[in-house]
């Protein structure tokens, strides 16, 4: 035990330590010279490439795949076209960038599943250099060509290409992927985003530290390193407002991989980089840490750490956590240290145990003792070092009254886990998600379980995931795959059928496809899929049913683009939610469409009120006029004969109006037909007014009141009392009264009072202000509403009228 | 209110919390655009958006300038251009136009777009269409309900009617059904679920999937029960003229976002004042349920009452003075600018309202209810028409003929049309196609004219005579017909209907007319569901569902059962708010109204109108 910080080397205040992991069970001829090496992280499997660039068009080079461990998963010859760069998803995928910019995706098992390409412009200029990076959204693709253009996909399962503008000088010495993409040109620095190439520099690199050649970005983006070809390393946080460290690494050539190591929750951050012969680890401080290397190396960084692959083994280099060093630092008295000896001491049956515990005890730090030495047996890796942890908690654990188990017990279990899946046979995953990749099934499930992860996140994906591959063995009947993952599946939740259906439809079988998609609940989820398979029709009827209005688009501008005309408004016809939703889409985006849709469906009616519609956007009468025809046409068909009439009324107005605008320049065109006679009044044109009066029965109350209002209006008092008597009003008097009394005229409103009905007399005297003519009138009609109202308006001052009022009133009530 | 009003009403649950996680998700969604940039705003936008986040709050998340949705080529000097929209396609039109111009005279930009509440995927449509969906970039600020006041959320939308309604785009329902998942996260779960309508039950079904997909949290339930109803479940409520003070109010002056601006004939000098009007406003608070004719003698009291506590300054020796100045005056001052305010909306109001011609109105409304004097009705609607009075109102009582009628008979249909047409335009056909489209304006179909109707109806009536519901049944199917006619037992007017001692619902419109969307949500929490009321839900068109039970006990007795959300899809009037909170109190229940809009008469009528001018 006393050796275990003989592999810890001090760099300022932190160690690092370099653990060995595998002896790799592969068996390399030539090591890992002249190889592409690609390992995905968290202890992810290794993707091997001899020879990428061929001697000879007959040479084929083989692709291999291994696991962390060295275990050979998969081994093929290389059939396609030079690749540049290889690289593993987040799902662990394999991508091999070609030289022309296609990307090959391979599965884990070396089975080719689909390819895209980063550009038309790449074939011609060919890649020279690309990257594979993770984001949360998901797994990117960046590359730069030999003419010096960059291009960015930065989720390859939602394909988007972003071609990036032109870098000045049209050169470049090294690049990375932080915020858009980081690239260097001698001593400049630019941040290269889709819209523009912004210049930028690095807090304290003066020019003098010479041009930058490689640079490199932290596990999380957080922080970023340059080196230049003066030998200085550069690191600072990679939205570049800090500088953390400048360190003089006295290496003129640049180093062959520069990777962070660095833990969560460190404070000490560091650089690993590698040459020929050599590891350094750099730091803060102006230390640095050798390691000769006796092999080529490939180094990974984790989140934690670095791994270094070689043909030989491989190895974990981390900052020490800081808990272990308080544990097993030489001559430590941390309350951890002093526990571990004093467990140490009792398997010895030596009362220094009793000692020592005392001492824990006496600082009241028992409690934090087992804490450190659960969280350190966490951090090591080796079995033998965790159990001695382990157990020095557990006998710690006895003295203490009120500790609760829970950091223990699921450190145990974790460990447990660990270890398990560490076992040479089986890689090096860390999380039951590769597990599942490796279709290591029911250990996965065991796993979740064990954990007791909810099954929303454990179980049930692990089933999805086996379902997923089950529906690809190709030896059993539609029936039997069904029935098989709808008894294992049953409803888990966060498991979709639709999701294994569309994998079934991938492997060819749309039959099983069909019938996994009967077992999803949710109709939406089916849509995608459905179209996928060409059922668009019911794919339509399932995008309704589900109720969302997206959906239901999708499927029909999908529908609009696969189907002729004619049948893709049969389809709609026969969904109503989907017709409407497209007419209002047509509404705003294409008139003519809107217009098939309803001749298609031979709905007279809404094509006539399109063609009105339609004559009001246009300027030229003689074109509204020919819109209106068509539409007194359909409205006829329609069996419209109201608004058939009415609309040939609109268009005699309308010829009416242009005449008389030709003639008089009136001004009339569009106007309404009350607004045309008041317009026409207003002017005086009488007789045209009255012409409109008879051609268009406008009802005779009506004309009545315009030309009341209109005559009032232009105060042609002898006019109006030649019109008011040129038949009996049939809107009465009362209107006159009350017209001219709004035009403050009140000597010719009480001309017309004395005509007024005597139902209304009352009110034309208050009308007119005239009290003591409306008190005779009520009081001659006895209705004690009237009074009242005669009443209400009466002075207090006037006393003789009150009474008198008042005295008819109580008459009235009486009777 | 001067009336036995139940004391245990229960405590509202407190809304402030939407008002902040919406805040915080647009400061958020403002901070990744990094760097100074310009916003553009949706007009309709605006007063809710101000709600959330003043422009103070903007200019920190490094807003430069604000400018309004205009549809017109921009003026902004900025790099980056921001616009919160409604998901509208004209809006993201004209987006793609402002993109197109700057690519056009070779200018780089970065744009942003923040749809609200959500994105439509036509949206996408029209980016990729016109070529830019690779310029900008879209998020979704889901700012789904606006609390306006204790009791009323919003959720701005006035398209909803017009959208789901009339065009039958089903658009907005899962919007609806979001909106109702939040406050279920937030305040449920809820123990029962009401609704009638169509689209109401599409809401609800919505809801229901966004509730098994996210994750169940055990909490205590804020909220118990939840109502759903429809607007078309009732016109004829939001078609009569308000006569409730806020009503009033809204009618006149147009509240928007809880919000009035008084012209100068209220404010007396010559400046408008925007007033916000909630229950902060106390005096306000005190008459915005009133019956209009009773608002002016509460005032003046209140004025009254006021002078008082001023005259107490008289007498009142340094200390005693230091203490009022410092504790009173300063709310005494408040009341009385609030106070002298709503006495002119109110003279305002009356100014207006008491006119010969708003009277005679009211009058052929109330006989349209009361199915009094028909053909008096039509040649008032007639005559208004003729003198082209308003052109809204005129369709509005055309509506309400129609509605109380049953249609109109096809003499009258196409006079009344040919006049309207004759006042305000033939392009109003279309308008017409519309109304009857909603069955809001018809042509009476033969053998459905409404006395055999009324004899089905009193057919039904009977049978149920006897039973111990049998008023309350009749009441609510005559409520239906609105013909208050054939019953006794019913106020018939204003004079034997004491408007100062409400003795129900009725009141808020002078007790002509219980207003049928409450009578149904009073029937159907007291019977616990639909049973009994099934004849009034065949002739409402059915879509009616109570559904029990999402992790609550619907028996427990405590205070969250008694707080009630309804739920107006198409918008909901003040009046029926009043109502509502009249039940509430009459009840010992309190009621959350969540409305996709305000709505009243002419908003609704002007929702419909297709005329081009």
């Amino acid at each position: 035990m006393a050796f275990i910080t003989a592999n810890w080397n001090p760099l300022g205040e932190a160690f690092y330590r370099k653990t060995e992991l595998y002896e790799m069970c592969w068996n390399l001829r030539d090591g890992l010279r002249d190889c592409l090496v690609a390992a995905a992280p968290y202890g992810g499997p290794i993707a091997l490439l001899r020879e990428p660039v061929r001697r000879s068009p007959s040479s084929r080079p083989q692709l291999e795949i291994y696991s962390a461990s060295g275990v050979a998963i998969a081994s093929f010859p290389w059939k396609s076209g030079p690749v540049v760069q290889l690289g593993w998803t987040v799902s662990d995928e394999l991508l091999c960038i070609q030289e022309d910019g296609s990307v090959l995706i391979y599965d884990l098992f070396g089975s080719f599943k689909r390819h895209f390409s980063m550009g038309q412009e790449v074939m011609q200029s060919q890649v020279l250099e690309a990257k594979v990076f993770h984001s949360p959204y998901g797994t990117g693709v960046a590359i730069v060509t030999a003419s010096s253009r960059f291009t960015l996909a930065t989720n390859i399962d939602d394909l988007k290409l972003r071609r990036l503008p032109e870098v000045p000088g049209n050169t470049w010495s090294a690049g990375e992927v932080c915020r858009g993409i980081l690239m260097s040109n001698g001593p400049e620095l630019y941040i290269l985003d889709t819209t523009s190439c912004t210049a930028v520099v690095p807090p304290g690199l003066g020019p003098q530290a010479g041009s930058i050649v490689h640079m490199s970005v932290s596990f999380s983006y957080k922080y970023l390193a340059l080196f230049t070809d003066t030998g200085h390393m550069w690191t600072g946080s990679s939205h570049l407002q800090d500088k953390m460290s400048e360190v003089d690494t006295k290496k003129t050539t640049p180093p062959k991989q520069m990777v962070w190591c660095r833990r969560p929750k460190s404070q000490q951050p560091s650089v690993v980089l590698m040459w020929d012969r050599l590891l350094m680890v750099a730091g803060v401080s102006h230390d640095t840490i050798q390691f000769p290397l006796e092999d080529p190396c490939v180094l990974i960084g984790e989140l934690d750490g670095v791994r270094i692959i070689s043909s030989a083994n491989q190895e974990l280099l981390q900052e020490v956590p800081l808990v272990c060093q308080e544990i097993f630092k030489i001559a430590s008295m941390a309350p951890g240290a002093l526990l571990l000896e004093a467990h140490r001491e009792y398997q010895k049956s030596s009362q220094k145990a009793d000692e020592y515990l005392r001492e824990i005890k006496e600082q009241s730090m028992l409690g934090e003792a087992v804490r450190q030495c659960v969280e350190a047996a966490g951090h090591e890796y080796d079995s033998n070092t965790q159990k001695s942890l382990l157990r020095a908690a557990s006998f710690g654990k006895c003295f203490l009254t009120d500790f609760s188990p829970e950091a223990f017990v699921s450190t145990c279990r974790e460990l447990r886990v660990l270890n398990a899946v560490r076992e040479r046979g089986v890689g090096l995953p860390l999380t039951h998600t590769q597990l599942v990749y490796r279709q290591f099934y029911p250990l996965a499930i065991e796993v979740c379980r064990y954990l007791k992860i909810p099954d929303y996140q454990g179980v049930s994906r692990v089933l999805k995931h086996w379902a997923s591959c089950k529906v690809q063995q190709k030896d059993l009947s539609d029936e039997a795959i069904a029935r098989a993952v709808c008894v294992k599946v049953g409803d888990s939740p966060g498991v979709s059928y639709s999701h294994i259906a569309a994998k079934a439809y991938e492997c060819g079988r749309p039959e099983l496809a069909i019938k996994l998609l009967d077992f999803e609940a949710r109709s939406g989820e089916q849509v995608p899929l459905l179209l996928k398979m060409k059922r668009s029709q019911l794919a339509l009827s399932k995008a309704v049913e589900s109720g969302d209005t997206d959906l239901v688009y999708t499927v029909v501008t999908y529908l609009k683009s696969e189907m002729n005309r004619g049948d893709f408004f049969m389809t709609l016809r026969n969904q109503p939610v989907a017709l409407s939703l497209y007419r209002q889409f047509c509404k705003l985006q294409e008139q003519e469409t809107l217009k098939d849709l309803y001749n298609q469906d031979d709905d007279h009616q809404e094509l006539a009120n399109y063609y009105v519609t339609a004559s009001y956007r246009e300027k030229r009468l003689e074109s509204r006029l020919s819109l209106l025809q068509t539409a007194v046409d359909e409205y006829n068909k329609a069996k419209n004969e109201f608004s058939a009439k009415a609309t040939e009324e609109e268009m005699r107005l309308l010829r009416f109006q242009r005449k008389l605008d030709d003639e008089k320049g009136a001004g009339l065109l569009g106007l309404s037909l009350q607004a045309t006679m008041e317009a026409l009044l207003a002017l005086g044109l009488h007789k045209q007014a009255e012409q409109l009066y008879r051609d268009f029965r406008v009802p005779d109350k009506r004309f009545w009141w315009l030309k009341l209002k209109s005559l009032a209006e232009k105060e042609e008092w002898e006019e109006l009392e030649k019109f008011s008597k040129s038949k009996k009003s049939p809107i009465g008097y009362l209107a006159f009264v009350e017209v001219c009394m709004k035009s403050n005229n009140k000597p010719e409103a009480k001309k017309y009072v004395s005509k007024v009905t005597p139902e209304q007399r009352v009110k034309a005297h208050l009308a007119v202000g005239d009290l003591e003519g409306a008190a005779d009138a009520a009081i001659e009609r006895k209705s004690d509403s009237e009074l009242a109202a005669v009443l209400a308006r009466c002075p207090a001052s006037d006393r003789q009228l009150l009474d008198r009022l008042n005295r008819a009133a109580a008459a009235a009530a009486k009777k | 209110m001067a009336h036995s009003a139940r004391t245990d009403c229960p405590e509202l649950p407190d809304f402030f919390l939407l008002k902040r996680l919406a805040r915080d998700q647009l400061i958020y969604l403002l901070e990744q655009l990094p760097g100074k940039k310009d916003l553009f705003i949706e007009a309709d936008l605006m007063s809710p958006l101000d709600r959330i986040a003043n422009v103070s709050t903007l200019k920190q998340h490094e807003v430069d300038k604000l400018y309004k949705v205009e549809y017109k080529p921009i003026v902004s000097t900025s790099d980056q251009l921001c616009f919160l929209i409604r998901p509208r396609i004209q809006t993201v039109k004209w987006i793609c136009d402002v993109a197109n111009a700057d690519k056009a005279t070779g200018r780089f930009r970065r744009y942003k777009i923040i749809f609200t509440p959500q994105k439509f995927y036509a949206c996408d449509a029209v980016l990729e269409e016109q070529g830019i969906i690779g310029d900008v970039t879209t998020d979704e600020w889901s700012f789904y309900l606006l609390p306006l006041d204790d009791d009323i959320i919003s959720l701005e939308l006035p398209e909803f009617f017009r959208d789901n309604f009339l065009a039958g785009d089903q658009r907005w329902v899962r919007t609806a059904g979001s909106a109702l998942h939040l406050l279920h996260s937030l305040y449920g779960p809820f123990s029962k679920v009401y609704g009638i309508g169509r689209c109401s039950k599409m809401a609800y079904e919505s809801w229901r999937e966004q509730v098994e997909e996210g994750e169940q949290k055990a909490r205590q339930a804020e909220i118990g029960k939840v109502f759903l109803i429809d607007r078309d479940v009732d016109f004829v409520t939001p078609l009569c003229s308000q006569v409730v003070y806020e009503g009033l109010v809204d009618d006149i002056f147009k509240i928007k976002c809880a919000c009035v601006e008084f012209g100068p004939d209220v404010t007396s000098s010559d400046k408008s004042i925007k007033v916000m009007l909630n229950s902060q406003d106390r005096v306000f608070n005190e008459i915005r349920n009133e019956h209009f004719s009773n608002v002016f003698g509460f005032l003046s009291q209140k004025a009254r009452n006021l002078q008082t506590s001023y005259d107490k300054r008289r007498g009142m020796d340094i200390k005693q003075m230091k203490t009022f100045v410092s504790e009173e005056l300063k709310g005494l001052k408040q009341e009385h600018r609030l106070l002298s305010l709503h006495i002119g909306a109110c003279e305002s109001i009356m100014k207006k309202k008491t006119k010969q011609d708003f009277q005679e109105l009211l009058k052929t409304e109330h006989s349209l209810l009361e199915g009094f004097e028909i053909r008096e009705s039509i040649s008032f609607i007639e005559e208004h028409i003729n003198r082209q009075v308003s052109m809204i109102e005129s369709l509005r009582l055309l509506c309400l003929l129609s509605i109380t009628e049953n249609g109109l008979l096809p003499k009258d249909y196409r006079s009344l049309k040919a006049q309207y047409l004759q006042s305000y335009g033939v392009d109003h056909l279309l308008t017409f196609a519309n109304l009857r489209q909603l069955g809001l304006l018809v042509e009476q179909q033969p053998g459905e004219t409404l006395t055999v109707m009324e004899s089905k109806v009193g057919k039904l009536v009977n049978d149920r005579t006897g039973g111990e519901t049998g008023f309350l049944f009749n009441l609510l199917l005559i409520t239906i017909f609105v013909s208050l006619r054939i019953r006794a037992g019913v106020p018939k007017s204003d004079e034997e209907y004491d408007l100062r001692v409400p003795r129900d619902m009725a009141y808020i419109f002078s007790g002509a007319y219980v207003p049928l969307s409450c009578k149904l949500i009073e029937q159907v929490l007291e019977r616990d569901g639909w049973t009994g009321l099934e004849e009034v839900t065949r002739l409402l068109n059915g879509h009616e569902f109570a559904v029990t039970g999402y992790g609550a006990d619907s028996k427990a007795k405590n205070d969250a059962q008694r707080i009630i959300l309804v739920m107006f899809l198409g918008g909901c009037t003040f009046s029926e708010i009043s109502a509502l909170r009249f039940l509430g109190r009459e009840r010992g229940c309190k009621f959350i109204v969540v409305t996709t809009a305000i709505t009243n008469s002419s908003r609704l009528i002007e929702a419909l109108l297709d005329n081009l001018v």
